[in-house]
């Protein structure tokens, strides 16, 4: 089969990863930035129960997924072997103390059952620590991508603070969902989440920006045809509803609409980068041959 | 210091996919793999158009991304220059093939046959289990560079000792050998002609040139 190219080379929509991949990065960006918010939010009076555990259960959702997706599952702790260079070996290294410290912060922060040994102080160091090797595992992703030097929207290097700002912003809006139905927020996370709105408007902006002069045309193109409704389901929509939250503080349940818009907007913005962006750079040469005046040349 | 590398030289190449067959019929390669192909690209704008072919496949580079990012070091470069793949160590994580600026990585998820679902004889007798679910691509027919090397022959001048595609190409456009051999027929091919590597602002300093005009006298 010969491959028919035209120009510098088609690039093409590359196949190696696909929704499964993506999931890593939607579950562990979010999950990362839910462990990140929910410390916060527990050094701050708020219970770390049910947010910490939705972070762990993402996290683990999204690793799970890529288990799912390699070619040999069963050798999966393969993966350690090359802290190195690979970023990959090294999100997985800081897979195992984020999941194991988060996991025993909920447990000491379950209300259901007794234990002697609960009490405030552990769970604020574990959940911390958690939340600082979570912000590792979150750069650890975004420099996987990077690494990507076949797939120009992923090795663009404005990608890097996209995936942690919005990796931030989908934790803090699944915070607000998870503490604003019932009763007013955290008050310092409805200013944050406004910052996270307006930091990530900006790295979006900012990303396609530069992918114009350094992707593959359909890889800008798949991008455009989605920011509109990114800017205004994920940046105009939880603004506006932030700020009438931040004016008339007993409309607080809005503000869950706004962190349910500004997670959901981040996992989609990750999935259109993942699998809708990632054409290749195809081929190109930068001489074409001078044909029928060397010895060596067929004529 | 061996480095073995691959010359093309795209005056020559006429796109008959020879090598492209030497190399399915030497490493059993399944429908749709192809480790060494021929580009066929279009270059320039209407009416000074022009046709190349342009051969293809992993570029062995000297600082290979793939090795970088791969989690289980199944991929590792070797003193003389070939990028190979540990298949008992990958986990098929495809990190490398979307790391690879030249597209030359394939993963197959299990066996493929050439007509329909039943193997032919010799697919049957050369299916490899370790193959399946790994990342795979042209390794320089090492195999046969180290067999040949073990006999005392030359890779590049001796048949015994060379890369299938090079072996069979009709029209001489492929050469391989060290170019750290200044006496080696790719040195001497890079002496005389001008040339160049694809993608080489990528920094990963490949080992596949390609020959596009003859040096001033």
């Amino acid at each position: 089969m010969t491959a028919t190219l035209s120009g510098s080379g088609t690039p093409r929509l590359q196949q190696n990863w696909d929704a499964r991949a993506a999931c890593n990065f939607i579950g562990g960006g979010s999950g990362t930035g839910l462990l990140l918010t929910a410390a916060v939010a527990f050094a701050s009076g708020w219970n770390y129960f049910l947010a910490g555990a939705l972070a762990i259960a993402l996290i683990g959702f999204g690793l799970s997924m890529v288990w799912l997706e390699i070619g040999r599952p069963l050798r999966a702790l393969n993966v350690f072997f090359h802290p190195q260079t690979s970023w990959m070996t090294r999100e997985a290294l800081l897979a195992l103390p984020l999941l194991t410290l988060g996991a025993f912060a909920v447990l000491l922060d379950q209300p259901f059952v007794f234990l002697p040994f609960q009490a405030h102080m552990p769970v604020a160091v574990l959940a911390a620590t958690a939340a600082i090797l979570g912000l590792a595992f979150l750069y650890c992703q975004a420099r996987i991508l990077h690494a990507s030097k076949g797939v120009p929207a992923w090795s663009e290097p404005a990608l890097q603070p996209l995936i942690v700002i919005t990796g931030d912003a989908e934790g803090l809006g699944l915070l607000l969902f998870l503490t604003a139905l019932a009763a007013p927020p955290p008050v310092w996370a409805v200013p944050a989440a406004i910052i996270a709105v307006l930091a990530r408007a900006g790295a979006w902006d900012y990303y396609r920006q530069r992918l114009k002069t350094r992707a593959p045309a359909p890889a800008v193109a798949a991008l455009d045809r989605i920011s509109v409704p990114v800017h205004l389901l994920g940046h105009a929509l939880p603004a506006a509803l932030l700020v009438c939250v931040l004016l008339f503080p007993s409309t607080h349940a809005l503000a869950a609409v706004a962190g349910l818009a500004l997670a959901a907007v981040g996992a989609w913005i990750k999935f259109a980068v993942v699998t809708r962006a990632a054409f290749t750079q195809g081929f190109s040469i930068p001489f074409a041959p001078i044909r029928g005046r060397s010895h060596n040349a067929a004529p | 210091m061996t480095r073995y590398v691959m010359v093309a030289d795209l005056r020559r190449c006429i796109g008959c996919q020879t090598c492209t067959a030497a190399c399915k019929q030497a490493n059993a390669t399944p429908p749709g793999v192809q480790w060494r192909r021929v580009l066929d690209m279009e270059v320039g704008e209407y009416p000074n158009v022009k046709r190349v072919f342009v051969p293809t496949g992993c570029q062995h580079c000297a600082d290979p991304p793939c090795e970088w990012v791969c989690p289980s070091t199944a991929t590792r470069r070797r003193t003389d220059g070939i990028v190979q793949i540990v298949y008992d160590l990958c986990i098929g994580c495809s990190a490398c093939a979307v790391a690879c600026p030249y597209e030359a990585r394939y993963k197959v998820e299990k066996h493929e046959f050439a007509f329909g679902d039943q193997p032919t004889a010799d697919e049957d007798m050369r299916a490899n289990d370790s193959l399946i679910g790994v990342a795979t691509k042209c390794t320089f027919c090492a195999d046969i560079v180290d067999a040949g090397v073990a006999r005392g022959l030359t890779p590049g001048e001796d048949p015994e000792a060379t890369p299938a595609c090079v072996n069979l190409c009709i029209s001489g456009a492929l050469a391989f050998g060290d170019i750290d051999n200044p006496q080696s027929r790719v040195s001497e091919l890079l002496r005389n002609n001008k040339h160049f590597r694809m993608h080489e602002e990528l920094g990963t300093n490949p080992g596949f040139y390609y020959l596009w005009d003859q040096e001033p006298t």
